[in-house]
């Protein structure tokens, strides 16, 4: 309650900076647009740089009562902190990626962005129940004008399947919001997170939660709003929605499901793990046969958010950790990965995979950073992916063997296409002239692509910064979840140390 | 004394009338010239009458106090806060109107006056306490509004508006009438207070009647007609539409009002001892509403047809508070009729400002194709009011349907909510048809043309409450609908 408002402040710098644009003509729009992102950015890193690791739970907390039935409530744990600094790096360089290639209504471009980023940074903030799904709803009208005024052929179709999708998942968790403030007699989601619901309660409130944040996930069978969504978006569009739109469901799951309804979740983790395993296994199968890049990699979305899941349910510690560190890898690592294609795109305007081919040739430094961006997506140990999704994988074994057995094939399988992806692209001959004209990486690109590789490097090799703030929140998380925790298969036990050897000589000498 | 008491609380309606009939003269004898002058007039005596109503609503006045005409009549804090409603939304019909007729040459200084009759009429439903004060402010409404529907009288569709809203609305009082007449046979009274005793009386295990629940049914069957409820909602496209757009702006606002106040007054006053005999069908009429109001707009090509089907999904919405029968559904109710009045006065300024280049109004839907880019405040305005029907957070219109199921959750109607809001995804489609239209699709360059400052200004205003700036009001909103609440639920 004490100090600067400075959420308050993240949320409102972009607002303004949004009217700002829509009365702007297209240069302007984009200063000031690149100028809030970066004040933002700078706002982020002064958030983290202050969050006292290990200390209060709730920190940089505000309240003001300006509503009837909810308060403008905002504060951050590890968690959101982790989420926020996502939002808030990925924001600038979706700015960047679009400064030439939006020619259009650029004002309203800009201004439906910073929209979106005031929307992100209020879902990870908000400590209140409604004041969370004011933000989370509110996000999809940005969202749908951004697909539908500057999207690709089949926009129309694409924006209308995303915003009615999620649309028809969240109206439910709102009636389950409603009985549950009811019930427990505050909105505050602090309270909520340790207050115990009957459990027969917690079955249908936990199905309604469910609903939303498995289509936002997105979980099979409910993914299908993913592949169009993101082919039809234009670059940034598809970098803010993997990066981060994406994330909002796996913090549902981790703010609301687990905590709130520890019995419930146990209760069904046997349905996550089924639509995840079969997630994993199919959605890397379809990729491995797409034509179009971008649809490839949002079927990779689509698989590595099912590890997030799988990660999410394993109820201990690493699990938790693992499911956290692979949301925020993916959300650099597939926004770079979709940046990597808006690159190309922009000089030739296809997607298709064959009109391209032995890129490295003309364009080497691009080749190098698609090269670590798509061993961060296969999880090659140096790279945030494998911090993810080593511990994912080693926190659901500990639950169940079978479950990792199916999600490492599907890692096996991640492997493929992208390595098959990136064959087909870069190496091989130049099967198309305009393929081999193409320029390489100018300075703007390299503005982009240079941030995101450090930051992907610097998660695979010192995961420790980026686990450290979250780890009181996830230890308090599996505190929580414990009275419930299944019980797992493989019956991991710490094994006893044998005792020290006699010394060598001792037996050796005669 | 009695009288003068009953005549100091009625002040509201008196000055109406008296206004009215002085106007009623002056237009008679200077005839079409003093159209605006008479308009200006009326905005000002709808005025004094809203400041009369307020000091009821401030002070949350409830109970005897209240009565007047030995419990005919009631000025409670519930009656003045629906009034307050219907005197705007009945300005806004009358500033809106004169740009619009003068253009076909037909503005007649009787549309001021009848909007102020009909208006006169609306404030006796919502404070009537006794089934003959209701029927007189019904017809009194009803009546003025059959020839606001036919005002254009060269125009086909305008004709054929009104003689449809006439024979549908006259069936209607004659069903309201039949009812009233058996709750009157079978209870021996037509005050509220004593419908609600008599009710109580034969209620308990038995329930009522036979005689008094026919009487119950065929009276909301005739209250579902004037709010336009499913499955009672077939004249509402066909009169919305073909009637002058400034008349349409005001059926879709203040009869609405004034017909719910109406139904929570004989659902809660008179029949709120026998709540689970009509809470069933209340319920029934709640779902059918939404979903016929969602499903009959997806085709539509017209945009005031596509409203029409848009009020009946919304006031399915409002129903549901009405089927949780409990104060905190009935504030919900006019938080949302709060909301809807706003909503709608900037969808209907809005395709009032729907002009071609030659100023004649332009009515498709297929005209807006591209506005975003031609006029991109009108387009921003038009979109706003669309997501906030549709209940999209963070606009306003997600307030109104939030309080709503509030309600019936802590009602226990949780099924009732659930399947509500599902269906609430369906009228999204073509809420979000229209932005679509306006944002994704090329410019059709058929709307042209300036609007007038005082549509700019309406519309603005309208914005504005929509926008998520409306949350700043939410806490007022909610002390002024707890008391007018309140007062409802006040023994009669």
């Amino acid at each position: 309650m004490s100090g600067f408002p400075i959420v308050s402040l993240m949320i409102f710098v972009p607002l303004v900076a949004a009217i700002a644009c829509l009365v702007a003509d297209a240069p302007t729009a984009r200063r000031v647009a690149l100028t809030a992102t970066l004040i933002d950015f700078a706002l982020g890193v002064v958030l983290w740089t202050q969050y006292d690791i290990g200390g209060a739970q709730w920190q940089f907390t505000e309240r003001a009562h300006l509503f009837a039935g909810f308060d403008w409530a905002l504060g951050i744990d590890g968690i959101a902190l982790m989420l926020i600094m996502l939002s808030v790096f990925l924001m600038p360089i979706c700015i960047g990626a679009s400064w030439l290639s939006i020619e259009k209504r650029v004002g309203e471009y800009m201004a439906a962005f910073l929209l979106m980023e005031a929307l992100m940074i209020g879902v990870f903030a908000a400590q209140d129940l409604y004041l969370f799904y004011i933000f989370f709803e509110a996000g999809l009208i940005p969202m749908y004008l951004i697909i539908g005024v500057w999207g690709g052929a089949e926009r129309i179709y694409a924006s209308y399947k995303f915003f009615l999708y999620t649309l028809l998942g969240s109206v439910l968790m709102l009636i389950a919001m409603l009985w549950m403030a009811n019930e427990a007699g505050t909105t505050s989601i602090p309270v909520l997170m340790a207050y115990d619901f009957a459990p027969g309660a917690q079955k249908w409130l936990w199905l309604a939660f469910f609903a939303s944040f498995a289509v936002k996930m997105p979980m099979w069978p409910i993914h299908t709003w993913l592949p169009d969504a993101h082919v039809q978006a234009p670059t940034a569009g598809s970098v803010i929605l993997a990066g981060v739109l994406l994330k909002m469901g796996g913090y549902g799951f981790i703010r609301f499901s687990l905590p709130m309804f520890p019995q419930a979740s146990a209760q069904f983790a046997w349905l996550v793990f089924a639509l995840s395993i079969i997630a994993v296994v199919y959605t890397s199968l379809v990729a491995l046969v797409q034509h179009d890049m971008k649809k490839l990699i949002a079927y990779s979305s689509v698989a590595h958010m099912a590890i997030v899941t799988v990660g999410l349910f394993a109820f201990n510690v690493q699990g938790l950790e693992g499911a956290m560190i692979v949301m925020l890898s993916h959300g650099l690592v597939s926004g770079a990965l979709f940046l990597s294609v808006g690159v190309i795109y922009d000089r030739l305007h296809t997607r298709e995979i064959d009109r391209y081919g032995g890129l490295a040739i003309n364009m080497p430094k691009y080749a190098l950073f698609f090269m670590l961006f798509t061993m961060a997506s296969v999880g090659l140990p140096g790279t945030s992916g494998f911090v993810g999704e080593f511990l994912s994988l080693a926190g659901i074994y500990q639950l169940s063997s079978w479950v990792t057995a199916v999600c490492t094939t599907g890692i096996i399988l991640g492997a493929a296409y992208m390595l098959y992806l990136y064959r087909r692209v870069i190496f091989g001959v130049q099967k198309n002239a305009d393929a081999a004209a193409m320029p390489d990486l100018d300075t703007r690109e390299w503005l982009m692509m240079v941030p995101l590789a450090l930051a992907v490097l610097w998660m695979g090799i010192y995961p420790e910064s980026f686990l450290a703030p979250m780890r009181a929140d996830i230890a308090a998380l599996d505190a929580r979840l414990a009275q419930a925790r299944p019980i797992g298969d493989s019956k991991l036990a710490a094994a006893k140390a044998k005792p020290a050897a006699p010394a060598l000589n001792a037996a050796g000498a005669e | 004394m009695e009288l003068m008491q009953a005549l100091r609380i009625v002040a509201p309606e008196e000055l109406l009338s008296v206004a009215g009939l002085i106007l009623l003269l002056v237009g008679a004898w200077r005839g079409d010239t003093s159209s605006r002058a008479i308009s200006i007039a009326c905005v000002a005596v709808l005025a004094a009458a809203a400041a009369m109503v307020v000091p009821a609503l401030n002070s949350g006045a409830l109970g005897p106090d209240t009565s007047a005409f030995f419990g005919q009549y009631r000025a409670d804090a519930f009656a003045s806060f629906a009034k307050l409603l219907i005197y705007i939304s009945a300005a806004v019909a009358l500033i809106v109107a004169p740009s619009f007729f003068e253009r076909f040459r037909a503005m007649r200084a009787e549309y001021p006056l009848l909007i102020l009759f009909a208006t006169l009429g609306m404030g006796i439903m919502v404070s009537a306490t006794d089934l003959i004060t209701l029927y007189i402010g019904l017809e009194l409404n009803s009546l003025a509004a059959y020839v606001l529907a036919s005002f254009l009288r060269a125009d086909g569709r305008s004709a054929e508006a009104g003689l449809k809203y006439f024979v549908l609305g006259a069936l209607a009082s004659g069903i309201l009438l039949y009812g009233m007449s058996l709750i009157y046979g079978f209870t021996g009274t037509t005050g509220f207070a004593g419908i609600h005793a008599a009710l109580a009386v034969g209620g308990g295990s038995g329930g009522v009647g036979t005689g008094a629940l026919f009487g119950i049914v065929f009276m909301l069957a005739g209250l579902a007609f004037k709010i336009s409820a499913a499955p009672f909602h077939m004249w509402t496209p066909d009169v919305y539409e073909g009637a002058p757009t400034p008349v349409t702006t005001f059926f879709a606002t203040a009869p609405k009002v004034a017909a719910m106040a109406l139904t929570m007054r004989v659902a809660f006053g008179a029949f709120g001892a026998q709540v689970a005999i009509w809470q069933q069908i209340v319920i029934f009429a709640a779902l059918l509403s939404i979903i016929v109001g969602a499903l009959g707009a997806i085709g539509q090509s017209n945009i005031k047809r596509l409203m029409a089907y848009s009020s009946i999904n919304n006031v399915g919405f409002i129903l549901i508070g009405l089927a949780a029968a409990t104060q905190q559904g009935a504030a919900a109710m006019l938080v949302y009729l709060a909301i809807y009045v706003a909503m709608t006065v900037g969808g209907f300024v809005a395709v009032l400002a729907m002009r071609d280049a030659e100023g004649a109004p332009v009515e498709d839907i297929a005209a807006l194709s591209g506005l975003s880019r031609t006029r991109p405040w009108l387009a921003l305005a038009l979109a706003m009011v669309m997501f906030s029907l549709a209940g999209i957070p963070p606009l306003f219109g997600f307030w109104g349907k939030f309080v709503v199921f509030q309600a019936a959750v802590a009602a226990h109607l949780v099924p009732l909510a659930a399947v509500g809001i599902a269906a609430s995804v369906i009228g999204a489609f073509y809420y979000l048809k229209i932005v679509k239209i306006m944002y994704f699709d090329e410019p059709s360059g058929r709307i042209a043309g300036t609007t007038e400052t005082s549509h700019k200004v309406i519309l603005a205003l309208s914005a504005l409450a929509i926008s998520p700036l409306g949350y700043l009001a939410t806490r007022w909103l909610d002390g002024l609908t707890m008391s007018a609440a309140a007062s409802l639920f006040h023994p009669l």
